[in-house]
């Protein structure tokens, strides 16, 4: 995983629900290229259409809430979304997210649309390069750190090794 | 040590855990369906090992009948995953229904059983007092080879419903009603656990409903001590032995929420939040579609209140709405058939069809479009959730759903029975 990294903000609410991340008729594949052509279609039509490789979502509490479908990072992660930022995450969609490479920052951060946020996940520190407001977040247990470094396709594999 | 506490415990093989640690536990059960099924199946061709045969379910629920070629496909992977490994526990379309409904009619849940879903509503189980919990397709698959999975403890918040509930309230009122008072994510990572009079009065049906709904708080599991109700339904139907698990005297509790029950009416959560609720006389809301079925209130003691409702008002669905019945599985629409529950469905005009998912998720057979409203027993009402962006979906109990398909509008039953 890299340790630092740099981009520009697509900016969302408090309670964004995996149903709007990606729309229920779209799960009939696992690919993320293909989810990702249809992510937030139903409230955001422009991000689809829009989004670069390396942009970052900020958001506010409880995002990914709702359907356990991994498809709703899969369709991020092909977007090109390098982290996504907000307060609180719906739990599955957390483990989701780690699980499958995707970093996520338990953060209250205050920014824009198309602002440009650094984020040092070592020092655990952010800093908005438009407003130079800075932030701070804890860092993930060790568990979830390696997790997220391997993925967890990896970490089963060692596992399934270790067992024979 | 809570329930969760004690049921995570005992599955990792420690002495004790405590909230926030991490902890390696092993598995009763892991399912997916056909939805979620196809990513997992691909992620768990990497381990190049075959998945345990009795810990792995396999349920056709969401898109099935299929409802295009992509989701034909989707369902014909799980088919050859099934085959190729010869997993006995394959509910294919005719044998079984909707996923959650089959986990507890066949008998994978049980009290003290650590159960994993790749289906945000596995927390269901959390009724007949098993620690289940939602997953994604990845960990499905890790959870099939190995047997494990990593689990955070959570805290737990304790919620006791005291006294006697009211006509037409149902385990959907009371659940929607904590949830509008605790709003979407005031059980963030916790696991609920619920006591008192008014919910060790109720039905196990009623029971799965308040369990199932313990995501639409956030939560990991929502967990019911289990009693005779459980005991009893689960005679001659669970698989395997179990052992029931109850909290200590001692147990810690985040905190504790307290209700009486006498003041929960029958409700309905407006667009586009499980949390907004108010209700369901209060609010005057013309409707297009009826819709009474999914894995929250698609059960036989569900379809016996809407169709009460029917018999009670002797009354047909409104000509300008459209009521939709998906009994939640073979065996309820069985049961359903023998009480003559479809004969009075049909005569009042309601469209009745076999098990699946579908319409609940916008996926098919009952899309909603632009501007209409639907009344719906499912679990949530959030944008787009039935359909067109711009339609809207009111979250009730199904008598609640029975009695506004007659009307046209949300009513509740007692003001249209009344008289």
């Amino acid at each position: 995983m890299e340790k630092y990294i740099k981009g520009r903000v697509w900016r969302f609410s408090e309670n964004v629900d995996t149903d709007q991340i990606i729309p229920a008729i779209y799960l009939v594949t696992g690919d993320r290229q293909e989810l990702a052509k249809h992510a937030f279609e139903n409230v955001r039509p422009d991000f689809a259409r829009d989004v670069k490789e390396g942009d970052i979502i900020v958001a506010g509490p409880n995002f990914g809430s709702g359907s356990s479908r991994e498809h709703a990072p899969r369709a991020l992660l092909g977007a090109g979304i390098k982290c996504v930022v907000a307060p609180s995450f719906a739990r599955i969609f957390y483990r989701n997210s780690i699980n499958i490479g995707l970093p996520l920052v338990e953060c209250d951060v205050d920014a824009a649309d198309g602002d440009v946020l650094a984020i040092d996940f070592e020092d655990g520190k952010i800093v908005n390069t438009n407003t130079s407001a800075g932030y701070t977040f804890p860092s993930l247990p060790d568990f979830l750190v390696d997790l997220l470094d391997v993925g967890l396709i990896e970490n089963t594999k060692r596992k399934l090794m270790r067992t024979g | 040590m809570t329930i969760a506490e004690k049921i995570l415990a005992a599955h990792a093989g420690k002495e004790r855990v405590s909230p926030k640690e991490i902890v390696d536990a092993k598995i009763d059960y892991v399912m997916v369906n056909d939805v979620t099924g196809l990513p997992a199946f691909e992620v768990f061709e990497e381990f190049g090992t075959k998945p345990i045969l009795e810990k792995s379910v396999l349920i056709q629920d969401h898109y099935v009948p299929n409802k295009d070629v992509a989701s034909a496909e989707q369902a014909k992977s799980m088919r050859e995953f099934a085959k190729r490994f010869g997993i006995p526990n394959h509910f294919d379309v005719g044998r079984g229904g909707v996923c959650h409904q089959i986990m507890i009619e066949e008998g994978f849940s049980a009290p003290g059983r650590l159960i994993v879903g790749a289906d945000s509503h596995t927390c269901s189980y959390g009724a007949l007092g098993a620690l289940s919990t939602g997953i994604g397709s990845s960990e499905a698959a890790s959870a099939m080879a190995t047997g494990e999975l990593w689990f955070r403890v959570p805290e737990t918040q304790k919620f006791v419903v005291d006294g006697e509930l009211g006509k037409h309230v149902m385990g959907k009122d009371i659940i929607l009603h904590i949830i509008g008072d605790i709003g979407v994510s005031g059980s963030l990572y916790r696991s609920m656990e619920f006591y008192g009079s008014a919910i060790e009065s109720l039905h196990l049906s009623d029971r799965i409903t308040i369990s199932n709904m313990a995501i639409e708080a956030g939560a990991k599991c929502g967990i019911i001590p289990p009693d005779d109700a459980v005991f009893d339904y689960l005679k001659n139907r669970v698989i395997g032995e179990y052992s029931p698990v109850y909290a200590d005297e001692d147990a810690e509790y985040e905190d504790t929420f307290e209700y009486a029950a006498s003041e929960i009416v029958p409700v309905v959560a407006t667009p586009h939040l499980p949390e907004n609720v108010t209700p369901a006389s209060e609010i005057d809301v013309q409707i297009d579609q009826a819709y009474l079925g999914s894995c929250t209130n698609g059960r036989i003691e569900d379809l016996r209140a809407a169709a009460a409702v029917f018999k009670g008002a002797s009354k047909s669905v409104h000509p300008d709405v459209r009521m939709i019945v998906v009994p939640a599985s073979k065996s309820v629409f069985e049961q359903a058939m023998r009480e003559g529950l479809i004969g009075i469905f049909m005569d009042a005009d309601a469209y009745v069809s076999g098990p699946t998912c579908g319409a609940c998720l916008g996926g098919y057979m009952g899309v909603l479009a632009e501007g209409e409203r639907c009344i719906s027993s499912t679990n949530r009402n959030f944008i787009g959730r039935m359909g067109h962006p711009n339609s809207e979906v009111y979250l009730a109990n199904p008598a609640v759903v029975a009695a506004s398909a007659i009307t046209g509008r949300i009513t509740d039953p007692e003001d249209l029975l009344e008289g």
